[in-house]
């Protein structure tokens, strides 16, 4: 919202005061304002009230004139002019050589032939209006010579308020509002919104209007004729302009000057087009045409105003086209009314048709301001032109009443909240300057909260402490720690896990982090041949690209896998990220945090790298929670997982996640001849696996015995049953050094590595041992290869 | 004799002089010094010489021995020192001026600004939670005494699911359930509730370089009996300074969001031009840091705490910003767009 330094000097005199300090006061005490500040009018000088004497038209142009201008000083001065409007005895505003006009200085200059001294300017020149179709057509009784600075107010400071910052404020949505935080900001009075007295129209016919739903807080109405003017005066328009509005006609003006003003949005019906005022909604859906022109589809949670059955508005959105003010409207009736801030709202939304009105009526506007609008409203019109008649008493129906709100509270709570002192003749003070009724005795308080405050902004005591405390400033606060007691915090063990996992990858094997989103996009799967799954889906997603949340964290980082291709010929990516696995039995969403790994090759073969995310995956489980993996086959039922090698992967006898290849159709669509391996690990399953503690045995001071077999296998696991089932506690460790296969089948050689913790071993006990797992493994047709 | 020992001396001079290496060397000491060498014959010769004679040859020859182990001893130093030398020598000048190969892994931005904050909170006795992307509608919003119809709706743009919950639109979804978590030992042990929780947020808008529809904040609250305006300053200073590693002059403004009140917009002096005005900061000097205020006490309320008694601040800080404004970050996208070009060159920051 732009706002007008002069408006607000209107109800507070800022004499003597820097406005600019007082402007970011303002923006840290009550709302943020914007950076770029306007200095109107500093930018022309030397333009002054001119009369032209005489117009000739130029030999050589139709467009242009040939003039001769007074303008006050003594000579008349040649000027060649290309305005349509020019006429002997006009006054305009005259830039006279010498004067500026943003970064053009005025000097004497040859149009087609002739010298023009001077330039005689539109309105858009002089800055106040978008109006160029013409010179300016001065028409006060002043000397010709005047600045034109003097005539109109023209230089004004115009600073801007983010409308987000006001959406808890709708006293904040006019100038009067905006001055008495001037006037408490800078200590100075706030002076009374001038209007008429209205009980003198008391005996005059009341309006034939009735509210007929409850959506309609409070409706005032005047009936006014005689309206003969249609042009504002100058001044009005500059504010108008200057503060973002366009000029209409006078009518028009003075209903968004009073907007601007009081933020009491208003609006002026053609009297014989509302004879019945209804304000009311329909059964049924119908259309309406709006005052811009635009048909709109009004439905039955739609708040009308109706003459009788008729709609003529949108109430507190629009004015319908039909009833609105034209060239010949001499009666107008002025509404004045405020509505349920929440159907305005949802309204609005679902005409998806924002106006300034509106705006301001979502914010619970106080209703209590009706009809000092309408009393303004009529002073200003009267001032304008004295010939206007009010032809109706003030019609008022005031359905809605909010509460008087009085709040109690004593000087501790102040403290308590605040952390610092401040004195009750500042609490009572600055209390009083915002227009609140304060009674104070000792330490306690009591305030009446002003109407305009008490709509839904100031409820709870909470609320007087940022009324204190911003005028204050909270620049001036002495500032000071807690008094906390000390506690040991424990760190949370699944983020803490999360963060050693991350560690792990990254700085031991080099992976890069990646973050994606929770949803499954289609373009992408389609694009690699990922099916996307049936999930719980968004439900006002703006892109239906990305409907469906993902189950996996692997389709989106295969995706990536894509888009990397180019980046190394050997990398690996991982993610800790959310997946949601439908809804469980109470229909809260199944979310789990999920580590998503993918290791990427064009070196290496797809059982290289299968092995190596074990191992990767193994030295995480033994690090972090000192125990070692077990896979277990499973069935492919996703579209990216290869039908072979994909194993769930146990620790500690918990089921953690999966291992597996990518299917051959996406791994091709990724790269033609890349190994693609993933797995996906639930990471709170994994943190909440009890660690194994950690063992320490000894070294023994005698020498360990390292005996290799192999076995003719297809797989280690018998092998290594087998060695387990031995249960020999002088086994030490037991690893496979070698796999070699040929045609005669595949041999696994094993080395044992054997101790003792308090003598030499013999061979004969060692071998002892070996026998017997010989033994076992034979009896199940596992020959030892000789 | 005695010219026997002078050209033996002779001999092994010529020999000493011409022996290149060890090996060699050890033949020489052998062939003089051995049971069968040229010193050990002299003395073989002996036996024909008188007792007289047998004295000063002896004692010649015992001489002759000395020297000759001597000299050998010496060129056998000689020789040692040589091969180090060479040894030494053979090495090549390593090219250093050569590229390493960084085969490093990167952590991603966000878990980098994350785990700064983190560390600063931590060292403060700050709790760090973890809480679930998607919540309920009282989690988001009714707990945060954002009733529906509430205007402040309109601002985040929530996306819903089909069940009726939603994807987190903020992280003070989860103020709820902190103080639920930690209301009992608030009031029984007196233990001040101080906790952040840092995690990802979704709003329903087009993404363009400033805006992502998934992004990070991280939330963090403090409530006991003595917290108050002023300590919420200090607080947000001192926090700021620390994660920021400079000294920070913070100012507040009054801004609107309905789980605090008095609610305030927090700006941070400008990280570039240091508050004396710069593009960065629009020429102000200040920067627009997180919103953050005084829970309101309906917010407590619903979280079992009675606002009488205790009072509290909350903050949001937001990550995915801080990352970008930490290391230049221009296009937000870039942020969960998995490019390896641009994430790859996130390592391990302090």
């Amino acid at each position: 919202m732009l706002l007008s330094m002069n408006w607000i000097s209107d109800f507070v005199d800022l004499t003597g005061l820097d406005k600019l300090k007082l402007i970011s006061q303002f923006s840290l005490s009550t709302a943020e304002v914007e950076n770029e500040i306007f200095f109107k009018g500093s930018d022309i000088s030397g333009i002054v009230v001119a009369e032209i004497k005489s117009v000739e038209e130029h030999p050589e142009s139709k467009k242009l004139h040939l003039l001769k201008v007074d303008a006050g000083d003594g000579a008349l001065t040649d000027v060649v002019c290309g305005a349509p409007n020019v006429r002997v005895g006009m006054k305009t505003a005259f830039a006279k050589v010498g004067a500026k006009i943003g970064e053009i200085e005025i000097t004497p200059r040859k149009l087609a032939g002739y010298t023009s001294n001077g330039m005689c300017c539109s309105e858009r020149e002089v800055g106040i209006s978008d109006e160029h179709s013409g010179i300016m057509d001065i028409t006060e009784d002043v000397a010709l010579g005047t600045d034109i600075k003097d005539l109109y107010q023209i230089e004004d400071i115009i600073f801007e308020v983010d409308n987000k910052s006001l959406t808890n404020r709708p006293d904040l949505w006019g100038h009067y509002g905006i001055a008495r935080e001037f006037a408490a900001l800078a200590g100075r009075e706030l002076k009374p919104i001038e209007g008429v007295d209205l009980s003198q129209y008391k005996d005059l016919p009341q309006i034939d209007m009735k509210i007929l739903d409850p959506l309609c807080q409070r409706y005032s109405c005047l009936q006014v004729e005689n309206i003969t003017k249609n042009v504002s005066p100058v001044n009005m328009r500059i504010r108008l302009f200057y503060c973002g509005m366009r000029a209409i006609n006078l009518l028009a003006d003075l209903t968004n000057y009073l907007m601007l003003e009081m933020g009491q949005p208003m609006h002026a019906f053609d009297s014989r087009k509302v004879s019945k005022l209804r304000i009311k909604r329909f059964d049924e859906a119908f259309k309406f045409q709006t005052l811009d022109g635009v048909e709109r589809n009004i439905d039955e949670n739609t708040l009308m105003i109706c003459n009788d059955n008729t709609p003529v508005a949108i109430a507190g959105i629009m004015g319908g086209l039909d009833s609105e003010i034209v060239e010949d409207t001499t009666t107008l009736t002025l509404e004045s009314a405020t509505f349920d801030p929440v159907s305005i709202r949802k309204s609005t939304v679902r005409l998806g048709h924002r106006t300034d009105a509106s705006m301001r009526y979502e914010k619970s506007l106080d209703p209590e301001m009706t009809v000092t609008a309408i009393a303004r409203f009529v002073k200003l019109l009267l001032d304008i032109d004295s010939e206007v008649k009010v032809v109706s008493s003030l019609t008022d129906e005031y359905a809605f009443k909010y509460e008087t709100r009085n709040l109690s509270f004593d000087k501790k709570f102040v403290d308590k909240y605040t952390g610092i002192e401040i004195s009750n003749d500042t609490i009572v003070k600055t209390l009083i300057s915002l227009g609140f009724d304060v009674k104070n005795k000792g330490d306690n308080f009591d305030v009446t909260v002003p109407s305009w405050r008490a709509t839904k902004d100031v409820t709870i005591k909470a609320d007087i402490i940022e009324e204190i405390t911003r005028i204050y400033g909270y620049d001036n606060f002495d500032v000071h720690t807690a008094k906390a007691p000390l506690y040991p915090v424990r760190a949370d063990i699944e983020k803490s896990v999360e963060d050693k996992m991350k560690d792990i990858l990254v700085k031991r094997y080099s992976m890069h982090e990646l973050h994606s989103y929770v949803w499954a996009y289609y373009d992408e799967y389609k694009a690699l041949g990922i099916e996307i799954e049936d999930n719980i889906k968004l439900v006002n997603a703006t892109n239906p690209n990305i409907e469906t949340i993902r189950k996996s964290i692997i389709p989106t980082q295969l995706c990536q896998v894509k888009y990397n291709t180019q980046f190394a010929a050997d990398f690996g990516v991982f993610e800790v990220g959310r997946v949601i696995n439908g809804v469980k039995a109470d229909n809260l969403c199944d979310e789990k945090k999920k580590l998503a790994v993918t290791l990427f090759s064009k070196t290496k073969s797809v059982e290289e790298l299968y092995f190596e995310l074990i191992n990767r995956l193994s030295v995480m489980a033994d690090d972090i929670k000192h125990e070692a993996l077990s896979f277990e086959k499973m069935e492919a039922t996703h579209s990216y997982q290869h039908i072979k090698n994909l194993n769930a992967v146990i620790c500690g006898g918990v089921n953690i996640g999966e291992i597996g290849v990518v299917h051959p159709l996406v791994s091709k669509k990724i790269d033609k001849k890349a190994s693609i391996v993933y797995a996906e690990i639930d990471v709170n399953a994994f943190a909440n696996i009890q660690n194994a503690s950690i063992k320490y045995e000894e070294p023994s001071r005698f020498p360990e015995m390292e005996i290799d077999l192999s076995f003719i296998s297809q797989s280690f696991a018998p092998v290594s049953d087998a060695i387990k089932n031995a249960n020999c506690e002088l086994i030490k460790k037991v690893s496979v050094i070698d796999v070699y296969a040929d045609e005669t089948g595949k041999s696994i050689t094993t080395r044992l590595v054997f101790s003792h913790p308090e003598r030499t071993l013999t061979r004969e006990e060692v071998m002892a041992v070996c026998d017997g797992i010989i033994a076992k493994l034979e009896a199940e047709g596992i020959a030892l290869k000789k | 004799m005695d010219e026997k020992i002078i050209d033996l001396k002779k001999e092994l001079d010529g020999e000493l002089s011409a022996c290149e290496n060890v090996a060699d060397l050890e033949n020489i000491r052998v062939k003089y010094l051995g049971k069968k060498g040229s010193v050990t014959d002299l003395l073989k010769e002996m036996k024909n010489l008188s007792n007289e004679e047998k004295k000063t040859f002896g004692q010649k020859v015992n001489e002759l021995k000395n020297e000759v182990s001597d000299k050998i001893t010496e060129r056998m130093n000689d020789l040692k020192k040589k091969e180090l030398e060479k040894e030494l020598n053979a090495m090549p000048e390593f090219d250093v001026s050569m590229p390493p190969s960084l085969d490093r892994g990167s952590y991603h931005p966000i878990t980098l600004v994350q785990r700064q904050c983190e560390a600063v909170f931590k060292s403060m006795g700050f709790a760090v939670e973890d809480y679930s992307e998607v919540v309920t509608d009282y989690e988001c919003f009714e707990a945060l005494n954002i009733p529906k119809h509430h205007p402040a709706r309109d601002m985040q743009d929530t996306y819903y699911l089909e069940n009726g919950q939603l994807l987190k639109s903020h992280t003070s979804a989860a103020q709820n359930a902190i103080y639920k978590k930690y209301k009992d030992a608030l009031v029984n042990e007196g233990k001040p509730i101080k906790a952040i929780f840092p995690g990802r947020c979704f709003r329903n808008e087009a993404t363009d370089a400033c805006h992502e529809n998934t992004f990070f904040q991280m939330e963090g609250v403090m409530v006991d009996k003595d917290i108050s305006i002023s300590s919420l300053i200090f607080f947000m200073k001192t926090m700021l300074s620390e994660v920021f590693k400079k000294d920070i002059k913070v100012r507040l403004r009054p801004g609107f969001f309905p789980f605090v009140e008095p609610g305030f917009e927090l700006d941070i002096s400008c990280l570039i031009c240091g508050g004396d005005g710069c593009p960065s900061c629009k020429h102000s000097g200040w920067l627009e840091l997180c919103p953050c205020g005084m829970i309101h006490p309906e917010v407590l309320k619903a979280g079992g705490i009675d606002p009488e008694e205790y009072t509290g601040f909350a903050f949001g800080l937001g990550l995915t910003r801080l990352a970008m404004m930490k290391y230049g970050v221009k296009d937000i996208r870039d942020l969960n767009s998995g490019s390896l070009k641009s994430l790859s060159q996130f390592t391990d920051d302090e």
